[in-house]
């Protein structure tokens, strides 16, 4: 098998806290890869690093996070680029798609002249030709009359286009990877699918891959062929879709699982994970979800580490084979 | 050019001006009758009977009531006529015409150095924000804010004038005569009014800016790989161009008003020292003139500005 697009090792973030006080530890031991043109989903909970991990894969974060560990994209690593370095592997080889496109676009330039900006950046056209890749690869996201859309600017635009200019804009330069933060969150239900078959079908045609951060496990079902749950900065569990939604390993991924509202569950009752995700200053030392966990036993008290269990699937979580875990209820035979 | 809605806009505005400048004309006309002293008697000279002085008095119109006298004023003014000075019996019209200009010189002159000056500045400080570059910009805006304008140009004209002489210390040239030498002798006045102009302009362009700068669209600029000095220099200033705008335009009334004082101190025959004289020799049509070229100065740079901003920000231009 040919080395992955992306290989993740040993990801830690920190931020240097206020004079005195020690640093806030928001990631720790983050591994994983994605191949070229998978489509990877990252689920959790506000707060439990998706996001952070996926502004330090574009070196996004602000100067006082301290990132550790290794971020090789095809070769390089973005963990240790300069940041001159960063700047060419940006739009070019990994892009970001973010959760708000109403504050994500400048207000104050015409959408046309954003993308073109974007493009100019990697590659050196006439006008011209810039101006009708632009307005193609508009059209390609699926915008009607993307010649009039041209030179619109974004607050002329509905939620929905804006965030198919934000699309527009992370494929003009054909990434090799694109990241992207609930990038449906902020719309309407149905122009969430419509953006979410978008990207799908856009990554099948290109080959970009794709790391999907929700906490929508429908959209995750729907799009992507692995999963990788995280927990309080570590990933807990990575394991290719149909396994994880079916019979998931790691208690917390079930628990989100079964969160979801079901029709053929009794009217009135939700089921939920109790309490919430520990702060980060203060962890416990052993397995970060223990204190939520129904199945917790006294090795849980120890340390839990990310460990294979089968090819191609891995478990932080000592019980793992010890337990038989809730997945997603069918909704309807397929 | 105009949209219907800039258009309406633009007749709302004008109609406006009318209001304001009957307040201001006539707030002024009546401090003037509040002061004490009386221009008959300086016309009359010095021993003159009170039969003369009262003489002096009905031929200007100055026996009358004040509202009769205010409102002859304004309607002579109305058709372009703003009466003769009463001391030396020039036309107020072509007074103004002949100190107008330069004042203006000097006001331009100024507002580009704290533009040229102010905004380098604020994007430096920004940029560097929390760094020694902006605390240093930080501390110079202070005192430029801080410091009077004729302090610091009986400053300038110690140091730059007497002790070095690089400058002349008083005095104008104007610019249709001979451009150079009038930029050499308004460059101390120009500079002492702009002091607290690049000061406002560095200081509101640093903050503005630096809230940009966290802003979401921002993030996404630095996610296309744009280089911070394209993100600083034309999104930035770009996004911050209608505070900017504000600044300015502020900036020119303030300085227009700052130019009274100025001018008396480095002996700029301009609106300053004409109102000033005017003022003290109780001259009231030239100070009404005067006064009414400033406020029609005032609301043109107002209106200019409101319908630069819809040009800046293309989301104005859509309320």
């Amino acid at each position: 098998m040919s080395a992955p697009l992306l290989e993740v090792r040993d990801l830690t973030l920190g931020f240097t806290g206020r004079r005195g006080q020690p640093p806030l530890r928001i990631l720790r031991d983050v591994n994983f890869s994605i191949a070229r043109g998978e489509r990877v989903g990252l689920v959790g909970e506000s707060g439990c690093g998706k996001s952070v991990t996926g502004l330090a894969l574009m070196r996004l974060l602000p100067a006082t996070a301290q990132i550790g560990g290794t971020v090789t994209l095809d070769g390089a690593d973005m963990a240790r680029a300069s940041a001159a370095q960063v700047r060419r592997m940006r739009g070019k080889k990994i892009a970001m798609i973010f959760q708000e496109p109403m504050s994500a676009l400048d207000p104050v330039f015409p959408v046309g002249e954003q993308l073109g900006e974007a493009l100019r950046l990697h590659e050196t056209l006439p006008r011209a030709e810039e101006k009708a890749r632009v307005v193609q690869a508009l059209a390609d996201v699926g915008i009607p009359a993307p010649e009039r859309r041209y030179g619109e600017y974004p607050h002329q635009l509905s939620g929905g286009m804006r965030q198919r200019v934000m699309i527009a804009m992370a494929l003009i330069n054909k990434p090799d990877l694109i990241i992207a933060d609930e990038p449906t969150t902020a719309l309407d239900v149905t122009i969430q699918a419509q953006i979410m078959d978008l990207l799908r079908d856009l990554s099948e045609r290109t080959g970009t891959a794709l790391l999907f951060i929700t906490h929508d496990l429908g959209v995750v079902a729907e799009t992507c062929q692995r999963m990788i749950t995280m927990y309080a900065g570590e990933i807990v569990e990575d394991a290719p879709v149909d396994d994880a939604l079916r019979a998931p390993k790691h208690p917390y991924t079930s628990g989100l699982l079964r969160s979801l509202p079901h029709f053929n569950r009794e009217r009135g009752q939700f089921a939920y994970i109790p309490g919430r995700v520990p702060a980060p200053n203060a962890m416990p030392r052993g397995c970060r979800f223990a204190a939520r966990c129904p199945h917790a036993a006294s090795a849980c008290a120890e340390p839990q580490v990310l460990r294979e269990i089968e090819p191609g699937r891995r478990v932080r979580c000592i019980r793992a084979e010890a337990l038989d875990l809730d997945g997603a209820v069918e909704r309807s035979p397929a | 050019m105009l949209n219907p809605l800039q258009r309406r806009m633009l007749t709302r505005r004008l109609l406006q001006t009318v209001p304001v400048l009957i307040l201001a004309t006539f707030s002024v006309f009546m401090l003037l009758k509040l002061l004490p002293g009386d221009v008959a008697i300086t016309l009359a000279g010095e021993n003159a009977s009170a039969e003369r002085i009262a003489e002096i008095r009905q031929n200007y119109g100055l026996d009358k009531p004040l509202l009769i006298q205010y409102a002859t004023w304004a309607w002579n003014a109305l058709q372009g006529d703003l009466s003769s000075s009463l001391l030396s019996g020039e036309e107020v019209t072509t007074t103004l015409a002949r100190v107008f200009p330069n004042t203006l010189f000097i006001v331009c002159y100024a507002i580009l150095i704290s533009i040229v000056l102010g905004v380098p500045l604020g994007i430096l400080a920004a940029a560097r924000a929390g760094g020694l570059a902006d605390r240093m910009v930080m501390l110079l805006s202070s005192i430029g804010v801080a410091l009077p304008n004729f302090w610091i140009a009986m400053i300038f004209v110690v140091a730059f004038a007497l002790n070095r002489t690089w400058f002349p210390a008083t005095g104008f040239v104007s610019p249709f005569e001979d451009p150079l030498r009038a930029i050499w002798y308004a460059t101390l006045p120009a500079v002492a009014l702009a002091a607290s102009g690049v000061a406002e302009v560095s200081r509101q362009l640093r903050s503005s800016l630096v809230e940009i700068l966290q802003s979401q669209h921002f993030r996404t600029l630095h996610a296309k790989g744009l280089p911070f000095r394209s993100i600083l220099w034309k999104h930035g200033l770009r996004n911050v161009s209608v505070n900017l705008l504000t600044v300015i335009s502020l900036l020119v009334n303030r300085t227009l008003a700052a130019t009274v004082v100025v001018e008396v101190v480095f002996a700029i025959p301009g609106m300053g020292n004409t109102i000033v004289n005017a003022t003290l020799q109780r001259d009231f049509p030239v100070v009404q003139g005067a006064v009414l070229a400033m406020v029609l100065t005032v609301i043109t740079v107002n209106l200019v500005t409101d319908m630069l901003y819809s040009v800046l920000d293309p989301r104005i231009s859509q309320q």
